[in-house]
């Protein structure tokens, strides 16, 4: 299943409707773009997978500093290298769509977050995500002090039993009482 | 949800798959909240499945046991399970449960299935409804440019923006079809207009202000600009409506009373209308308003846009991140170190402070009585009517308008200035700055009515024979409705002005010259506390403006649909994003707050005219009444006695405090904002109306009682549960401090207890594992 060819059949369609958070409209435009990314001849083969260079070739990918996480963490493929198939690109504008429920926001931003997908965020994966914020050259990151204050004052208000980590759960409270993360965690084409 | 141990917590193994830990999963509050999650299937789904991927020889047995209670109530309640596409799984996983699920359902009686379809077919159309609507939105693909390049907290600006330009579109309807309306199809529907009598009293005198003999050019300009002239006796201004009732052969249309009461309706539905807005996006943080307690978890999780496709904007996000958490970070020090002030310190800066609030003081009743100077002076300009020159009459007709935006653009400046040596926090010192720079905005239209209406209600000889000054002013309303109307044009005229003189010249100097001068300017930065100040200025202009001059809202409506697309272009063209950001959510509740503070002092100007200052009785529909609001008890006084008995009762306090009750439960999100600002900023109106003002309290004192009682209620819930967890775990500790010195016999209660090794028993003690459910299993019967 699956497809890239020239046109999405009318199951497929609203079958797609039914399994993501996206309008008939959007999987649409999602498809046109996908086939953009392929070559002449890769279009009329079915499930072909787009490497993770040509997917970060778009725009709404190119600036973002977590997108190889993103890539990583929709990749379904085996060689585990970060390409995608037109159904994970799906799956991936459907969690970032505006629709989509804080549940599955919230899950897929902790994998995102996730640098060394252990399945918990420790310092380590902390201080990268702050790096990736802020710039990852010398004069845009924050000095060792600062890092060590911000990153104690984050497990202060998220980690709740206090073992040094923030896990799936911790992270899913801290992030259903935040107010802007359904706003700013979207992706639209 | 106060079992935050206990939800989800989950493990992984190397592979990186999340797993369960069967511990946490017994604690009886964790149980509960599956049982509470009645249509959540994803948590025991996701573990079933994971378990079956595991490979794991004791998972089946481990899923019949421990999870038989709620999983049963799982299987039976799998009509009302989540959409698939809630579950966070790869596409061929949620296909295969779509599979799954359609297979279960041929299970499923008729009834059920028929259910379950309709269900989704009734989703879809509501999809596709909610679908077509936001594309009929207006603007949709400018505000999503926006968003691209800068970020969510500038495209609330725009989209404040045109929830203005919707809001006073409904006004204007509201007014035209209940007020002109009427006046202009009487002579097509065969209606028969009574006009006020014209008593011939000195009170009713009007003379026509229409120019006579040649009128040059400019005249007209004048006239354009300032609302007199030609522009005075038509349907712009209250002045022309001297209609009293419109005879239709079946019903006679008082519009006197639809003057009055479109004035109401139009006030109550801008109040019902922003207070449902605030809530729609405020809901979640109802209770805990003021969450400093999460900053920097929200500024770190949901800090970065992901909407942003530009570059450069991301470089500047970027670095406005890295600004902000160094500010926060310092913020932090400084908190630290103001805790750690000494006594003498505190007095010097408690000192320092009084000082400065009374420069303030003092700075606000200076630009208050410039205001009132300059509006006696200029009302007195135009009363002589000598004219000097063309820009010279102009600039006395603008003269309040030009004080008042003088006014506001030196104050905040001032502030900013002075906010420095007062040394707050960081935060708090924009705050403040904005408090005051939204005193000073809106008070000057206070002060500038105030200054008309002691003109107006100022005669030769005490008391005034009408009530008011007929010689100078026989129709007053009209000259407040010209006022309101030079304020809006003149504002109008400032920001395309600004935007034309001063910020596209900015970024020419700024890109092509570099001296100093280019250096200390910078590139414009779109300051959205500034910007929102200005449209709810004009906002509030335009609400009190409305009852003298009807078609104020249709002029605002115009006037910011080009606003929008003034601010669109010099934003792209000239701005780069501010360095302080300002966060989507706080924005909503900053510009909404003030909007709502705007609407209170509206309502307080356009309340004393309408219940205290003697109408004109040159013209105008109130010709007939002392006073506007008189219509109201006059009409009531005809209506048969039924109606009447009925209309006192509803005006009473117990129907009145009932109601509001009522409403409240209907409109429970958003009360607690609705009625903190309402309340506080309502404090003026209240001392007129003493029934309006005990009912409200009331409503109040009980909302927030509703709101504690939710918090009480889950708080004490919170208690049970961490007292159940304690019990059960040292419960487990008891069985396993009995099990552990006794190794051996563990092979022998093996039928007690079936294999529980599974793979993450390695992270606990085997004698945790034991087969017991919960040992207080009344949470979820």
């Amino acid at each position: 299943m699956g497809t890239t060819a020239s046109q999405l059949g009318k199951d497929l369609l609203s079958e797609y409707q039914e399994l993501t958070f996206l309008t008939k409209q959007e999987i649409l435009l999602a498809h046109k773009r996908f086939s953009e990314l392929l070559s002449k001849d890769e279009r009329n083969l079915p499930n072909t997978r787009v490497s993770m260079e040509r997917i970060l070739t778009l725009p709404e990918l190119k600036s973002n500093p977590f997108r190889e996480r993103i890539c990583h963490v929709f990749s379904t493929s085996d060689q585990k290298n970060g390409s995608l198939s037109f159904e994970d690109f799906l799956d991936l504008l459907s969690a970032f769509s505006d629709s989509a429920t804080l549940e599955i926001k919230s899950h897929y931003a902790f994998r995102i977050f996730d640098f060394d997908d252990d399945g918990t965020l420790d310092c380590g994966d902390l201080e990268k995500l702050v790096n990736c914020l802020t710039g990852e050259t010398d004069d845009t990151r924050l000095t060792t002090d600062e890092m060590r204050q911000l990153i104690n004052n984050i497990l202060e208000e998220s980690d709740i039993d206090k073992d040094g980590t923030v896990n799936l759960s911790e992270f899913q409270h801290v992030i259903s009482r935040s107010p802007d993360f359904v706003s700013s965690f979207k992706i639209v084409l | 949800m106060g079992t935050l141990l206990s939800l989800f917590v989950f493990f992984t193994d190397r592979s990186g798959r999340i797993t369960s830990n069967p511990l946490l999963d017994q604690l009886p509050s964790y149980q509960s909240l599956l049982y509470r999650r009645k249509s959540s299937v994803s948590g025991p789904k996701r573990r079933s499945s994971s378990r079956g991927r595991l490979g794991s020889s004791s998972s089946g047995k481990w899923n019949m046991s421990t999870f038989t209670r709620p999983f049963e109530k799982q299987k039976s309640q799998v009509t009302e399970q989540q959409p698939i596409r809630e579950l966070a799984k790869p596409m061929a996983e949620k296909r295969r449960d779509k599979t799954q699920r359609l297979e279960e359902a041929q299970e499923l009686t008729n009834w059920r299935q028929w259910r379950q379809s309709s269900r989704r077919y009734l989703r879809r159309l509501r999809d596709d409804a909610q679908e077509w609507l936001s594309s009929m939105k207006l603007w949709r693909g400018d505000i999503h440019l926006i968003e691209g390049m800068f970020g969510t907290g500038i495209l609330s600006y725009f989209s404040f923006l045109r929830f203005l330009v919707v809001l006073n579109l409904i006004i204007f309807l509201i007014k035209f079809s209940f007020v002109m309306l009427p006046i202009i199809i009487a002579p097509y529907a065969s209606g028969n207009i009574t006009y006020n009598l014209n008593d011939a009293g000195v009170c009713s005198v009007y003379p026509s202000s229409a120019r006579r003999g040649l009128v040059i050019f400019h005249e007209h300009i004048t006239d354009l600009l300032s609302g007199g002239g030609f522009l005075e006796q038509t349907y712009l201004f209250y002045g022309y409506y001297k209609v009293d009732k419109i005879h239709f052969t079946n019903v006679t249309y008082n519009l006197a009373l639809a003057y009055l009461l479109s004035t109401i309706a139009y006030l109550f539905l801008s109040l019902i209308w922003i207070v449902k807005r605030s809530a729609r996006g405020f809901k979640r943080n109802l209770v805990q308003d003021e969450d400093r307690f999460q900053s920097f978890c929200n500024k770190i999780f949901a800090g970065w846009d992901f909407c942003i496709t530009n570059e450069n904007a991301a470089r500047l996000k970027r670095s406005s991140l890295l600004y902000e958490l160094k500010t926060d970070l310092e913020e932090e020090r400084i908190k630290q170190k103001i805790a750690d002030r000494t006594r003498k310190e505190k007095c010097r800066i408690y000192l320092i402070r009084l000082i400065l609030n009374l420069f303030v003081i003092g700075v606000l009743a200076a630009c208050f009585y410039t205001i009132y100077v300059a509006t006696i002076f200029s009302q007195e300009a135009q009363m002589t009517k000598i004219k000097v020159n063309f820009i010279v009459d102009l600039i006395y007709e603008y003269l309040p308008s030009i004080v008042i935006t003088l006014a506001n653009f030196i104050t905040p400046l001032l502030f900013s200035v002075i906010i420095n040596y007062e040394d707050y926090s960081p935060a708090f010192e924009i705050r403040f700055t904005l408090m005051r720079c939204v005193f000073m905005r809106l008070t000057s239209i206070g002060v500038l009515l105030f200054s008309l209406w002691s003109q107006i209600t100022n005669c030769e000889e005490e008391p005034c024979i009408c009530g008011y000054n007929h010689l100078l002013y026989s129709c007053w309303e009209t000259r407040v409705g010209q006022e309101m109307y030079k304020l809006t044009i003149f504002d109008f005229i400032t920001i395309v002005a600004v935007t034309i003189f001063v910020e596209f010249p900015r970024k020419l100097i700024v890109k092509h010259c570099d001296c100093g001068l280019a250096k200390w300017w910078g590139q414009q930065e779109f300051a959205i506390p500034q910007n929102v100040l200005e449209i709810v200025y004009g906002q509030t202009i335009c609400w009190i403006g409305t009852f003298y001059c009807p078609m104020l809202p249709a002029i605002c409506t115009i006037k910011y649909f080009f606003i929008f697309y003034i601010k669109k272009v010099s934003l792209i063209n000239n701005c780069r994003p501010a360095t302080r950001p300002f966060r989507a959510s706080s924005s909503n509740f900053f510009f909404l707050g003030v909007l709502l503070i705007g609407l209170a002092l509206a309502c307080l100007p356009v309340t004393v005219s309408v219940a205290q200052i003697n109408c004109s009785h040159a013209c105008g529909p109130f010709v007939n009444f002392n006073t506007s609001w008189e219509v109201l008890p006059t009409t009531i006084s005809q209506l048969p006695s039924g109606a009447q008995t009925l209309l006192f009762a509803l005006s009473s306090e117990a129907f009145a405090v009932s109601f509001f009750v009522i409403t409240w439960y209907v409109f429970q999100p958003g009360i607690l904002a609705f009625t903190k600002h309402f309340f506080l900023c309502l404090a003026g109106i209240v001392t007129i109306f003493p029934c309006f003002f005990s009912s409200l309290a009331m409503f109040y004192v009980i909302a927030l009682a509703g709101a504690h009682k939710r918090v009480i209620n889950q708080l004490r819930d919170q208690l049970a549960m961490e007292g159940r967890d304690k019990r059960f775990l040292i419960q487990k500790l008891c069985q396993a401090q009995r099990l552990s010195p006794v190794r051996s016999p563990v092979s022998k209660s093996k039928p007690r207890s079936p294999s529980y090794h599974t793979s993450f028993a390695s992270n606990f003690s085997e004698g945790v594992f034991l087969a017991h459910s919960p040992p207080d299993s009344s949470t979820h019967v």
